[in-house]
């Protein structure tokens, strides 16, 4: 969305400016619907509030778009990651009914997040299937396999240390809240530092070129799929621990959309290449903050829906090609013409001339 | 030798007679009509929604909006039928022509600003639900002497009733696979999941097909949310919600190639029958748990995946042969 300056990297904050303005406006909004959003309380060794609501409902899907930036990144999609959740809940809830510890059931749901991560990467890397179809799969039979896990009922648990993950504080700030910056965090941290963020760049941009260029697109893609599984992991183990119960139908449903939602929303383009998690973790911040508006505003929650289509679709004219091409027209006829700067191209002038 | 661009439709077929003789060993009472009939009426409004799915598909794009706008049509039917004294063919008509300009308004965003389709049908999607819910939020009965008459409408042979919805389902795949081979627009979209590049050069209206294919698969998912309300009696906002992964399902078990391009709207009704089938043997099954229906549709569309993935390689091997082999012949001449 911002135009390459001279330098090698355009700043992390020019990147995520247009975020951080859409959510200002939608935190705007939320304090002329409700002037008290932001206000902070602190009871019970907890802090309470309504931004804190945003921060810790936001949970599941700012996790699941860490791992959906990196995938879209890569020019795939990952449809799975809802079932995933799923999966990973009823695997964590029925560990501990059986009498396990937290510690191993999050463990073996974390691996049921990773094989099923795994198996996405290797349709997609080893057996070249597109992503969208090779993430179906799962995203069909998923819910059979978490279905089969709990056997078709509700797993209700009350192991504390597991409940502590969803619905627990530390420090007094709610554990989710923790748990995805510090993932975030972690993430970015990894493929920023390294050149790993640069490699999967390569590969949503040109696999061919990037193969022939020495980068291991095999691997880093199975890894790509495989942190995305096991993010959806994560999250799957908070929403079960903060209802107290896996729920294998609705656990996670229709989540995939949200967090492809705030990967858009964050300005990374779905046919693959720059990313940036900072700015899809803003998007998945955004979106909470609307469903906040609609809540407080006192508008039937019925509108919600809507209101988040007519979002996506704003978002999608202004992140379209054409759009863009015409914007760039716009301020290039605003400046004086230079005669060593390439004439933009215009798709419909082109297309008239031909 | 067989066709490569038959083998996926033979393998469909070849798969649900095998489906059918397996279920019929197990359980012989699967074999009556009064089964087959269920089978046509129970995914009628699928099978229709499907049809347009196939196009899609075959245009080498995707619509995740259907389940929405199925669900959308029940509910506005209901309604309308509630709170205004409209005829129910009027509604009919009214709600095709909305369902249709929906899907039409989808393709011009995906071809004129250039955008995925799989985000624009999403945006749809969320759309078409939030307007269901807005519509209203309760199960609405649909309570219209003409609803009786449609629902009463059946053909009886054998004790088996062939309900009117079965033959609207038909009746559509019939006028779909006349539409895909025998006409200039499905013509177009199979040359449009061929390649947007050579279908421009072949002189294809790419806005038009465009336009027209998501056209139709929003009136067919407005067709089929009307044989769905005929189905349940009623407009529910959160109906058939996963309805468009089913039809994706029953596509690609078809032996469509999600790549576009290739496939056959015929297929596409084994692809549902199969679908079916499995239902009705879990049923017949009993000890069964309905969960895994989803699983086996998984494996199946997984296998299918493969087979197709496995096609496209012998495919470009053979290809990549006879490149080989024009070339040393040329080399040889001169």
């Amino acid at each position: 969305m911002s135009t390459p300056s001279a330098g090698p990297r355009p700043s992390v904050f020019k990147r995520i400016l247009p975020q951080l303005v859409i959510l200002a406006v939608a935190l705007a909004l939320n304090v002329v619907v409700f002037p008290d959003f932001f206000h902070i309380d602190f009871r019970n060794g907890r802090l309470f509030g309504n931004l804190i609501d945003v921060l810790n409902r936001g949970a599941p899907v700012a996790l699941l778009c860490i791992g959906m930036t990196l995938v879209i990144a890569t020019k795939g999609i990952d449809l799975s990651v809802g079932a995933v959740m799923a999966i990973a809940g009823a695997v964590a809830a029925s560990m501990v009914v059986e009498g396990h510890g937290w510690g191993t059931a999050l463990l073996a749901a974390m691996a049921a997040g990773g094989l099923c991560g795994l198996w996405n990467g290797f349709l997609v890397a080893v057996l070249r299937i597109q992503p969208i179809v090779a993430t179906l799969v799962l995203m069909v039979a998923g819910r059979g396999i978490a279905q089969l896990v709990t056997e078709g009922k509700i797993l209700t648990f009350d192991n504390a240390g597991l409940i502590h993950l969803g619905a627990g504080t530390v420090a007094g700030v709610p554990t989710p809240i923790l748990i995805w910056i510090a993932l975030g965090a972690l993430v970015t941290f990894v493929v920023r530092r390294t050149a790993l963020g640069m490699l999967i760049e390569a590969i949503g941009i040109n696999e061919r070129s990037s193969r022939l260029a020495g980068i291991n697109s095999r691997v880093l893609l199975v890894c790509v799929y495989l942190v995305s599984g096991l993010c959806a992991a994560l999250a799957g183990v908070i929403v079960a621990a903060d209802i107290k119960g896996a729920d294998a139908n609705n656990a996670g449903l229709w989540l995939e959309l949200d967090a492809i939602l705030a990967v858009v929303i964050g300005g990374n383009s779905l046919l693959g290449g720059r990313f940036s998690i900072v700015a899809s973790l803003i998007g998945a911040l955004i979106i909470q903050s609307v469903n906040s508006v609609i809540l407080l505003s006192g508008l039937p929650p019925e509108f919600n829906l809507v209101i988040k289509a007519l979002l996506i679709l704003g978002i999608l004219v202004i992140q379209s090609p054409r759009i863009g091409n015409y914007v760039y027209m716009l301020r290039a006829s605003d400046i004086q013409p230079q005669p060593d700067r390439p004439k933009p191209i215009d798709h419909q002038e082109k297309e008239a001339a031909r | 030798m067989i066709r490569s661009t038959y083998l996926p439709l033979l393998i469909t077929l070849a798969t649900f007679v095998l489906a059918y003789a397996l279920c019929a060993s197990a359980y012989p009472a699967m074999l009556s009509f009064r089964v087959v009939a269920n089978l046509l009426t129970d995914n009628a409004f699928l099978g229709i929604a499907a049809v347009g799915m196939t196009f899609v598909i075959l245009s080498g794009g995707i619509d995740l909006s259907i389940g929405s706008v199925i669900a959308f049509t029940g509910v506005f039917l209901a309604v309308i039928l509630r709170d205004t004294g409209l005829h129910p063919l009027v509604a009919f008509a009214l709600v095709l022509a909305l369902t249709t300009g929906f899907g039409a308004a989808m393709g011009a965003t995906i071809h004129y600003l250039e955008m995925p389709p799989f985000i624009v049908t999403l945006a749809g999607m969320f759309l078409a639900r939030g307007a269901a819910y807005v519509l209203s939020t309760e199960s609405v009965p649909i309570t219209h002497e003409f609803y009786d008459t449609l629902q009463d409408m059946y053909w009886k042979i054998d004790g088996a009733r062939f309900r009117l919805i079965g033959l609207v389902m038909v009746l559509t795949f019939v006028v779909g696979i006349i539409t895909a081979h025998r006409t200039r627009f499905g013509q177009n979209v199979y040359a449009l999941g061929g390649g947007e590049q050579t279908a421009r050069l072949m002189g294809v209206p790419i806005a038009a097909t465009t336009i027209g294919i998501y056209a139709v698969s929003g009136g067919l998912a407005g067709l089929s949310g009307i044989v769905f309300s005929l189905y349940t009696s009623a407009g529910y906002s959160l109906a058939t919600v996963g309805v468009e992964l089913d039809a994706i399902a029953a596509v690609v078990i078809g032996g469509t190639l999600l790549t576009g391009g290739y496939g056959f709207v015929a297929g596409t009704f084994f692809g549902i029958l199969i679908m079916g089938l499995i239902q009705t043997y879990i049923v017949f099954d009993g000890t069964l748990s309905s969960w895994w229906t989803k699983i086996v549709i998984g494996g199946l569309l997984f296998a299918f995946i493969l087979l197709q993935k496995g096609l496209t390689w012998a495919a470009e091997k053979r290809a990549a042969q006879a490149r080989l082999r024009t070339a040393t012949g040329s080399a040889a001449l001169s």
